[in-house]
């Protein structure tokens, strides 16, 4: 009667037909998800192409204004020349070295105050109304007041940088802080613990994948302290290069500039979140 | 005659911005020395206000409690308290939790972890040191969280209706094991329960608390056999369902004297 079910291998193992369907039923499965991602990636390439093609040929064929808008084997062909020359990477390094900072001091003090206001209370009640006001605040005004406090350059930059991420990460991780469960805080009171006891083993590491996700926010935030931070004072990086370009009127230059920033800019996104996997993975 | 745990009539009352709200009023509890004592009564009367104000969570207003003759003043090591759920904590190993008690209160020694060992054991946990709380069911997690306070060696155990949250089988299962690990300990308990069936079937006395606010109305002693009988054997006995009739006849009157 078994044997209708279940036949024996060769080498032994039992193989029943609910496993057997249960396999073709995953196959079908995979198969049609395989089929529609492809769909999906054509789609990706040809819009991809596609918006490059059409660019390369009006900008040949002079539909639209060489000089403002430029086209991409010309794009391409200055940042490869650039490259050549070596006087790309550096204002790479320097703008991603600036966001880095930015990013990594923006959630780390951003964590700091939080921490400071989640341990006194009295704290958090006077610092709401300027925390409020701060946050409202379009950050990237305070530019000027950096430049002339700090001076020009990267200080005044990473200054810049931190200013646009630390207010909000305060108000993100000090609301995760808050909203850990009570209970866990029981756990740690009714073994004796004080208020140290309670942040160290329960406050902060239930905190923690929140804290790693402000870190992905902060990145986008602080490419934009960092650039806008370069359009006021810098020598060099990858905001220079923008407003050389515009000032010197090559467009090309501004153009490729922009490129660079969006993918150096996805790179680092994509490390932080890969990172992000990586830890909340055993939560 | 001394007692393992005694609340002198205390009173508590919860103060808000609302308001003064009167939670419990002249509770007097005497809990003999390896005695399991419940509580039982509608939500409201007070039930985890008198667990943690034992366990030395919050001072009462007036009134005081005594552990084993000494005055309480804030949590104790040898009154251990389990909530309604395991609250293991997620972000670490079960090892890293069972032994969260023993780092607190910095008792870490070669004997102390070997006792946590044994406990892992004999509550049928061995081997899963390594797992993370959300790999394990609700029943393990339950007895990992009993780990985690028997750890301690406490006196006293409170027990916050630990058993509320898991399915009916697995309740029965681990009403069983607590029970027998809190007798051959010897130890004392204090369960909190809305369970009258599980409140019978543990307990040597089941304490029914009145609301609004919360006192104590009655007292029922639970007689022999059942009061010895292990939980799942004392609800088969003939007695049994003679007393959740004379309980659940006493809390209808609770109920009733809500409403006049």
């Amino acid at each position: 009667m078994t044997e209708s079910i279940a036949k024996k291998q060769e080498d032994g193992r039992v193989e029943r037909a609910g496993d057997r369907i249960a396999a073709e039923a995953l196959a079908v499965y995979m198969r049609a998800r395989r089929r529609s991602g492809a769909w999906v990636l054509t789609a990706q390439l040809l819009i991809l192409f596609g918006s490059i093609g059409l660019w390369e040929i009006a900008g040949r064929h002079k539909w639209i204004d060489v000089l403002i808008f430029s086209y991409p084997s010309k794009v391409f062909g200055l940042l490869w020349e650039n490259l050549l020359e070596g006087t790309l990477l550096p204002h790479v390094w320097v703008t991603v070295l600036e966001t880095l900072c930015g990013f990594l001091l923006g959630t780390l003090c951003g964590t700091l105050l939080a921490a400071v206001i989640w341990w006194s209370p009295f704290l958090a009640r006077v610092l709401d109304p300027f925390i409020v006001v701060l946050n409202s605040m379009p950050k990237v005004a305070l530019g000027p007041i950096f430049i002339v406090a700090i001076g020009p350059g990267l200080g005044s930059i990473i200054a810049t940088a931190l200013a646009v991420t630390v207010i909000i990460t305060t108000l993100v991780v000090y609301t995760s802080f808050k909203e850990v469960d009570a209970n866990y805080v029981k756990v740690v009171r009714l073994f004796g613990g004080n208020r140290l006891t309670v942040f160290r083993r329960v406050i902060l590491p239930a905190s923690f994948p929140t804290i790693i996700s402000t870190l992905k926010v902060n990145v986008g935030l602080s490419w934009v302290g960092v650039i806008v931070g370069e359009f006021l004072v810098a020598r060099e990086g990858l905001g220079y290069l923008i407003i050389y370009g515009f000032q010197v009127f090559n467009f090309t230059l501004v153009i490729s500039s922009l490129f660079v920033i969006a993918l150096v800019a996805t790179l680092m996104y994509q490390a932080v979140a890969y990172m992000e996997g990586k830890l909340s993975r055993r939560l | 005659m001394s007692y393992a745990v005694e609340v002198l009539n205390m009173t508590h009352v919860y103060v808000t911005e609302q308001g003064a709200m009167l939670a419990v009023e002249d509770i007097r509890l005497g809990v003999r020395p390896g005695e399991f004592v419940s509580l039982v009564g509608p939500s409201g009367c007070g039930k985890t206000t008198i667990l943690s104000v034992i366990a030395g969570l919050i001072q009462p207003t007036s009134g005081s409690v005594r552990i084993q003759g000494q005055m309480l003043s804030g949590p104790s090591a040898r009154v251990g308290y389990m909530l309604q759920q395991d609250y293991l904590f997620p972000w670490t190993t079960i090892w890293n939790n069972v032994m969260t008690g023993l780092e607190i209160t910095r008792q870490v020694s070669d004997e102390t972890t070997a006792y946590v060992r044994q406990l892992l054991r004999q509550m049928g946990l061995a081997g899963l040191e390594d797992r993370y709380p959300t790999q394990l069911s609700g029943g393990m997690r339950q007895r990992a969280a009993l780990v985690r306070t028997l750890a301690l060696k406490p006196d006293v155990l409170l027990l916050d209706e630990p058993f509320s949250a898991l399915d009916y089988q697995t309740k029965l299962t681990l009403e069983e094991l607590v029970l027998d690990t809190l007798r051959a300990g010897r130890k004392t308990a204090i369960l909190v329960t809305h369970d009258l069936s599980e409140a019978i079937a543990m307990s040597d006395r089941v304490i029914v608390l009145g609301r609004n606010p919360g006192r104590i109305r009655r007292e029922i002693e639970i007689p022999e056999p059942i009061r010895s009988a292990m939980p799942l054997e004392a609800r088969e006995l003939p007695d049994f369902h003679r007393l959740f009739r004379e309980l659940w006849q006493e809390l209808l009157e609770t109920e009733g004297e809500d409403e006049r």
